[in-house]
This record gives C-alpha cells, structure tokens and sequence, in this order.
C-alpha cells in the first residue's frame, strides 16, 4: 500500500510542493513584519487558500475524468451543495447578531417575513451535523444520479451533457427565493466558524492550511485508489467498458463508487471556500465554472491526479492576473489556452515536464513494475 | 472427444438427450426488419472444439453476442450447462457463469501492463467493494506467470499492452480468456492479420487450451480450420447449412456454392 502510495513520483512531488508552500505562505503572513519583502499580505493568504479549494475541485474531476472516462461538466453542483451547506452552518452561527436581530432567522428569511426556520434549515447550528452534510448531501446526489445514469449505460457526451443540465436546473431552483437558500444573492455576512472570527487573519490563515492539508489528503485517498485493483477496473472501464463486462465485472458498480467520492471531495472543497471567500450564492451552480474546471484538469493533465492540482492552480493564477491587468481578454485566453493544450499538449503541462528527461534518453514503452 | 460428440446435422429439432455445454434453441434476432439469425440452433457437447465459419453476414459474430448477453434476441433460448437461459442474463452474469470470450478486433487495456491487463482477467470475485486492494497474492501471481508462459508474453509482462503488435495482442487476449478460465471460450477470428508462423502458433493454442475448455472458434482462414482437426459448422444467413468433419462440410455442395466456391 505504502509502495502503491509512492509510486507516482508526480503526486509525491505535488502534494510536498502544496505543503511547503503553504506552510510558507502562512510563515510569511504570521511570522515577517509587514515591512519585510517577502511578507504575504491576507490578500495572498486569502487567494491561495482560493486556488488550493479549485485544485481539490478539480482532483474530484480528474478522479472520474481522468480514470473512470466520465466527463462531468456539472461537478460544480456537488461544489456547491458543499458549499451552500457550510454556508447555512455559518448562517445559523450568526444567531442574534444579524441586521433584523432576530435570535434563530437568518436576516433574509426575516425579510422574506418567514416566522420560522424551514425544517432542512434545523441541525445546521451544530458543527457535526454541518460538517456530515458538506459530504453526505453531494454524496447522496451523486449516487443517485449516477445509479440512474450509469445502469441505464449512459455515457459519452449524452452523460455530460445530463451533469450540465442537473448543475443548470439546481442553479436556477437556488435562484428562487422560497427555496429558502437567500435567493440570488445567497448566504453571506458571516461572522466565525468553530469559534473563530471570519476576520481573524490567524483564522484566514488556518482556512488556507487546512485547505492545503485536505488537497494532500485529496491526493492520497485518490492515489491509493487509482493504484489499487479497483482503480486498475476503473481504467480498463474508461477504455474499454464493454470489454470490462465480458471479462465479468460491473462496471457501473465501480463508476457509481467514483463518482460518490469525487463527489464528497468537490463538497469538501466547496465547503472550504465559502468561510475563505465570505459568501455563496447559485453562481457557484453556473454551467461555465463547472467546464472552466474541467479545462484546469486538462491544462494540468488529465489522468494524472497531480497535473489536476497544477492545472488547478495555474490557471487560476493567470486569471487572477489577467483579469486586473487585461480584464475583457481573460475568457479568450482561457479559450485559447483549452485549445493550445488540446492539440499541442495532450497530456497537459505534467506531459510537458515528465516528457523533459525522457526527451534526452529513451522514448520509454516500458511502464512503472505493477507494485 | 469431437468425434464422440458428432451428431448427424438436422437431429437439431429435438432437445438434446447426451449432455450438453450449450443449447442455442431457435434463435432469431433481427435488426431493422433485417434477420442476422433465423431461428438458429446448434448444441455443444462438454469439451468439444468447434469451428464456425460461414460467409459475411452469415450471423457468426451475432451468434456470439447473443451468447455472452450482448444482444437479446427476439425468440428462441439459449441453455448453458442445460439449466441457465442465457438470453434473460447480462454480460457481468454471464461471464460469472464461465463463458470467455476474445473479440474480433483484439480489445485488450492499451494504457495498462500486460500483467495488469491478465490480473484484470484473473478468476475471482468481482465486485467493486472487495476491489480496494493492492498488488497480488502469491497464487495470483503464480498463475499470471503459467499463463503469459502459456501464450509465449512472459518476457513482455512490463511492456504496456498498446504497445504490443498485433499478433501479440491477440495472444494476450488469449491469455486473458486463460487466466478467466472460462468453461466455455468464445473466439471471434484470432488469426485474422497474423502470419503464417503466427497462425500456426494459435492454432496449437487452441488445441491445447481445448484440453481443459470447451472452445468456439469463428474463423475465415481455413488452413486454420484443418489445422483445429474439429467439428465444423457453416452458417448461412442466420441458420446451419452445413456441420460435420471438415471433409464433410467443405465438399457439401451448398457450402461450395454460398462460401467457398468463388
């Protein structure tokens, strides 16, 4: 298991890069004066803790893109399930201190002259109960919907084209104001979370850690996934299913097991980036963030589990700096990136840096020893 | 064996009373108002090698499908080991049950080892809650090893499977039908695009692996055929025409005409 677990260089080599520099960034906010060159202002806590939230949403995508052959472009509906259910915990933590006072209500449902709590609102003010939720709500659904979708064999681009319609329709059902989820302009004005104030910058920075430990744990768990006998079907599944039933499996078994726990990972990344941006709201739904994250697993390289976190957070990056420095240019660089990467880079920029030594030795057909 | 298990063709009719391995019973399966297979029948014995042959179209490859649950068909029953309809089973089911099967495009897992792709293969349970395990048991890998030794892949066990030439790949696919251990082994052309040497090679395969497996071998080449030395049935738009020795079958007057006369 340990041998499985190290045997890709590339996730090793990531997940110690994503360690370090978070453990970086949060010394050179805490730890230099502000006066010091390389202090980290809160600002770059915040937008790293960001990227590192999108790297664990995309390691959910490449989980069942990369491995399993199904193209979700509607993974941001269990991003932000995950999300809205963090949200509510943060709501009800709120308790009298919002704008109306009232002691249980949050302020928009006292705007909307609700008298009391809508029943799937109860059990959100503990932190468990919350915490359970962030998993169990996306898990659910993902069961659900791939039990249905998979046993009926759907696959292919009739699948992707379902995740973008259920990601679509729940988008515009979070829209309605008496859905009871704050409409379109969702759940924000948090104030603190196990405690700990929102404002915090101690609190920013353990956001932003905690974010960096669950993308390490993310790889592991994905690692030993795809490195076990299950993920060795679940490769064979993506590309050749039918010969995966004749040999006697169930391949929809084995999908419907991906999809669950790329779901719970996309909810846990949702829920880390709510309380890190201080609001969710059904953008998070939208049908352009899902594809936008199926492009960073394709930027980074798909099937490679490191290249999703890379891709996740390169992209990111260049949009932060596109979109203060040439704002109206940034959704056609990314277009172009996607093509770029398409047709020149199949493998992505991990295919870039692993092909670099073996571009001066050999052209390698021999695989890695089965561990 | 073979000879042992030889019926006089037309003593189809009626439901078999020497044991059986497989009882297709009248199937019929159309598409689009077009009939593939026209209320086919056809028994195997127990360890029996059969050949199929028979002209495009004739309904080889749909016999196949209808066999490992890929297609339904629309009549007719098709009863394994003379207690199992495999029409009312799906493909998981039916391999489960002991029938193999190699395609006629080799299909094996081209970004996967070929070890990888013959533990894959390997006989045990299946399901994907008892999947979350790591390397192989000792027994598993003493069996990999017999059956790359088997088809002659030993040596090419780290290579990965898309890299493997053609004939190579249908050996491994044979491989992977040895290492299911099916009790029944379907074979849709395996040597079609192989050399001559090659073509040699599988059918000595065959042979041997018929020692412990029922085997249906569907095939155009017929050196190949001869080569089997087994019991020959020709198809002709989705029903026998012809089955017997090989002697027998091609110098049937009809199988001369429809098949190999031009």
């Amino acid at each position: 298991m340990l041998r499985a677990l190290i045997g890709d260089r590339a996730v090793v080599m990531v997940a110690a890069l994503v360690l370090a520099g978070a453990i970086g960034v949060a010394f050179a906010n805490q730890s230099l004066p502000p006066t010091h060159e390389l202090h980290a202002s809160v600002f770059a806590v915040g937008l790293i803790g960001k990227y590192l939230c999108f790297a664990l949403l995309a390691l959910a995508i490449d989980l069942v893109w990369g491995y399993a052959g199904i193209l979700s472009l509607g993974h941001g509906v269990f991003w932000g399930l995950g999300g809205y259910a963090m949200g509510m915990h943060l709501m009800r933590l709120i308790g009298p201190r919002g704008v109306y006072g009232h002691p249980v209500l949050p302020d928009f449902m006292v705007f909307l002259n609700w008298t009391e709590l809508p029943w799937y609102w109860r059990g959100f003010d503990q932190a468990w109960f919350a915490l359970l939720m962030v998993v169990l709500v996306p898990s659910v659904l993902a069961f659900v919907f791939g039990w249905l979708a998979f046993r009926s064999r759907v696959t292919g681009v009739y699948l992707s084209i379902i995740t973008q319609a259920l990601t679509y329709a729940t988008m515009l059902a979070f829209f309605r104001n008496d859905m009871g989820f704050g409409g379109n302009n969702g759940l924000t004005d948090f104030r603190e979370l196990f405690g700990f104030s929102l404002r915090d910058d101690g609190t920013r920075v353990g956001l932003m850690l905690a974010s960096a430990v669950a993308v390490v744990l993310g790889l592991i768990l994905c690692r030993l996934i795809v490195a076990s006998r299950f993920g060795k079907v679940l490769i064979a599944v993506r590309d050749a299913e039918s010969r995966v039933r004749f040999l006697g499996y169930r391949p929809e078994a084995y999908k419907l097991a991906a999809l669950v726990v790329s779901a719970a990972l996309a909810g846990i990344a949702g829920a880390l980036y709510v309380p890190q941006v201080g609001i969710i709201n059904p953008s998070e739904f939208a049908p352009t963030f899902s594809i936008e994250a199926v492009i960073w697993v394709a930027v980074g390289g798909r099937g490679t589990l490191a290249g999703a976190v890379l891709g996740a957070v390169l992209v990111n990056a260049l949009k932060s700096w596109f979109t203060t420095a040439m704002p109206d240019l940034w959704l056609f660089a990314l277009g172009g990136l996607f093509i770029l990467v398409t047709l020149l880079m199949p493998k992505g920029v991990l295919g870039l840096v692993s092909a670099l030594p073996t571009a001066f030795s050999r052209r390698g057909v021999i695989a890695e020893r089965p561990a | 064996m073979t000879e042992a298990a030889v019926l006089p063709s037309g003593a189809l009719a009626d439901p078999p009373q020497a044991p059986t391995l497989l009882y297709l019973d009248g199937i019929t399966v159309t598409f689009d108002g077009f009939r593939a297979l026209d209320s086919l029948s056809l028994i195997l014995a127990p360890g029996e090698l059969r050949a199929v042959i028979g002209p495009n179209g004739a309904g080889k490859t749909t016999m196949m499908d209808v066999i490992t649950g890929k297609t339904r068909p629309d009549a007719g029953r098709a009863l394994f080991r003379d207690e199992h309809d495999l029409t009312r089973l799906d493909e998981a089911a039916i391999a489960e049950l002991g029938i193999g099967r190699k395609f006629q495009k080799p299909t094996v897992f081209e970004t996967q080892t070929v070890w990888d792709n013959v533990l894959l293969a390997l006989a045990g349970d299946r399901r994907a809650r008892r999947a979350f395990r790591f390397g192989e048991t000792a027994e598993e890998r003493e069996r990999i090893e017999q059956v790359l030794t088997t088809v002659r892949l030993l040596e090419h066990r780290h290579r990965l499977a898309g890299g493997l030439s053609h004939g190579q790949k249908q050996w491994l696919e044979i491989a992977m039908l040895l290492a299911q251990d099916p009790e029944l082994l379907l074979v849709d052309e395996p040597v079609a695009g192989m050399t001559d040497a090659e073509t040699e090679q599988t059918a000595e395969l065959l042979v041997a692996i018929n020692r412990d497996h029922s085997v249906i071998v569907v095939e155009h080449d017929m050196h190949f055929v001869r080569a089997l030395g087994c019991k020959v049935t020709c198809l002709h738009e989705g029903r026998v025409l012809a089955e017997g020795s090989i002697d027998r079958v091609s110098n049937d007057p009809r199988v001369i005409e429809v098949y190999l006369g031009r």
